[in-house]
This record gives C-alpha cells, structure tokens and sequence, in this order.
C-alpha cells in the first residue's frame, strides 16, 4: 500500500470519519491533547532544567528523573493517541503540512537526545548525580530538550493555522 | 458602555488593528500562551500529586510547595498579558465567549485555591503536614486545584469552537 491510499484509508476509517463530521468530537479530543503536551513539555522542562544547574538543584537528577519522567511518559501516549485521532481525522491533508512534518520531525530529534542523554550521558552519573553541576554533556542535553520541545509547541499552534477548515 | 460595545470599540483601536493584520502576532502570542500553561499545570501537578502522595514521598510537602508554588505567580503575569494581547486582537471573539467566560472564573476560582493552599506555608512550610485534619485538608484543596486548572484548559481550547461573535 503506497502512503497515498494508507493515508486515504485512514480519512476513511469510521473513527476519522467521526472526528471530522462530529462538530464536537474534534475539540474534546484537541482539549485533551493540548492537556496532555503541557504535560509532557512542563513536565520534562523540570527535568532539563535540573541537567542545566538551574533548578532542583538539591534533588539528584536521578531521584528527579525517577519521579518525574514515568507522568511524562503517560502525558506523552495520551498526547500521541490523540494526536493520532486528530490525524486521522484529516490524514491526508496534515500529512502535506509543513507544520506537521515539522514537528514530527521535532519529536524524532528530541527523541535521539533523550536516547543519547540515557544511553551515554547518563552513563557515569554516580560522579554528577548529587552535585548542582552537571557535566557539559548534560547540559547540552537538558538545553536541547528544552529548546526543542518548545519548538514543538510553537509548530504545534501553527498547524492548526495552516490547516483551513474541513 | 456595554460589553458589545466595548469590543467594537476595542476592535477599531491601532494596536487592535495591528494584531489583526499581521497574520502571525496571534499564533507566536498562542504559542508563549500556551508554553506558559505547560510550566503553570506542571508545577500544579507536582504540588498537587505530592500533596496527594502520589510522588515523593521521601520528601516533605514543603519541598514541593517551596520549589513549584513560587513558578505560578510570575508565569501568570506573562499569560495575563499574552492573554490581554489576544484579547485585543479578537476582542468580540473572546469577551462575549461562553468558553472565555467559563476560563476566567475558573481562573479566579484557581488562584484562590492556590493563594489558600501557598500562604500558610510562607509562615510554616510545614503546614500541611502538622496533623492529619491538614492533611486532609490540603488533599482536598489539591484535587480542586487540579481539576479546576484542567478546566482551564479545556475551557481555553473550546474559545476557538464557541465563537458566538459570528466573525
């Protein structure tokens, strides 16, 4: 199946189909996904904020992430299924939208950082745990993050003023 | 002057005129909006479920309450005046709004709730947690405030579908 007709198929689907010709499905949907990326980005903003010796610094960036990062995690499917809802509901039209594309390719790169920051950074952080002074690496992880996930917000609004009514 | 009025009046002025014509003022203003309600709710959520239990336990409240309440107050200036500026531009669309109506009540309601539960702890940061009547208390004053600032939200978002201004 070519992206074309998948795309197609799911404009078609009985739940896009709802969405788009339900007058109030849409926002309810929206409300919760609006909810839910607040949640994500304040959420991981506490945590990116700590990698950059700015805030909590009495808290170990362990501890921190420990608490902090499974309610991201929620957030984040809560936002991505209906993120998925909201698309479906127009597939064809978002997928062709600069402002979508981008902010997919936004989480991807946010994604990558977070791996890196878990996978490598993260690695020797018995020697940084405590301290309020986190290692370069660190902190150009947490101010990636930062920037990126208000990135993400900012393409975010900017779709749904380049996207015209169904 | 009624609110009607009001709104037309407002909709004619300069500044008004600028935010209506130049067409990206109101998503860059949405979007420091809307980046400013990420950092209000997160820091809500983090009182709230620690008041609650839910996290960090191995903690006192008043680590919580010192360290998130304070982010509230300044980053609630920067949304009344983004607020303000997008009022300015659509004054119709959100004044004579059931949907902005409904926000600000919410709002106020929310404000209250979070100037009861911060002030004591100004005096005691140890507050909420001196018996189990307070305890309680903050529990409760904690489940309000969260459901109040998720309305907000959602209250927010719904202004965009109950334009009732016709525009």
């Amino acid at each position: 199946m070519d992206p074309q007709s998948l795309l197609q198929w799911l404009y078609d689907t009985p739940v896009g189909t709802a969405i788009r010709e339900n007058g109030t499905l849409f926002p309810w949907i929206e409300s919760v996904h609006v909810l839910a990326i607040t949640l994500v980005v304040g959420s991981i903003s506490i945590v990116d904020l700590r990698l950059l010796g700015i805030a909590s610094k009495g808290r170990a960036v362990s501890r921190l992430t420990a608490e902090v990062l499974p309610f991201t995690w929620v957030a984040f499917v809560v936002a991505a299924t209906t993120g998925g809802l909201l698309f479906s509901s127009n597939a064809v039209k978002y997928a062709h939208n600069t402002f979508f594309l981008a902010k997919m390719a936004l989480l991807v790169v946010a994604f990558a950082n977070m791996m890196v920051f878990h996978v490598i950074t993260s690695r020797g952080i018995e020697r940084w745990d405590t301290s309020p002074h986190t290692p370069p690496a660190a902190r150009r992880a947490g101010g990636g993050s930062l920037l990126l996930w208000m990135a993400v917000i900012v393409v975010g609004r900017w779709i749904g003023f380049t996207m015209s009514a169904f | 002057m009624s609110l009607h009025a009001f709104c037309e009046w407002l909709a004619q002025t300069p500044l008004s005129l600028m935010i209506q014509n130049v067409s990206w003022i109101i998503p860059a203003v949405q979007s420091i909006h809307i980046l400013c309600i990420a950092i209000v709710i997160s820091a809500v959520f983090m009182v709230d479920l620690r008041l609650l239990g839910v996290l960090g336990r191995d903690q006192p409240t008043a680590a919580y309450t010192s360290r998130f309440l304070t982010w509230i107050w300044p980053t609630l200036v920067v949304l009344l005046l983004t607020g303000s500026i997008l009022i300015t531009g659509e004054p119709a669309r959100s004044l004579e709004n059931p949907a902005f109506q409904t926000k600000m009540v919410l709002l106020i309601l929310a404000m209250v709730t979070t100037a009861v539960l911060q002030r004591p702890t100004l005096k005691d940061p140890a507050f909420w947690e001196l018996s189990t009547g307070r305890r309680i208390s903050a529990g409760a004053l904690a489940v309000l405030s969260l459901a109040l600032w998720v309305g907000i939200v959602f209250a927010g978002r719904w202004i965009a579908y109950m334009n009732t201004a016709g525009e």
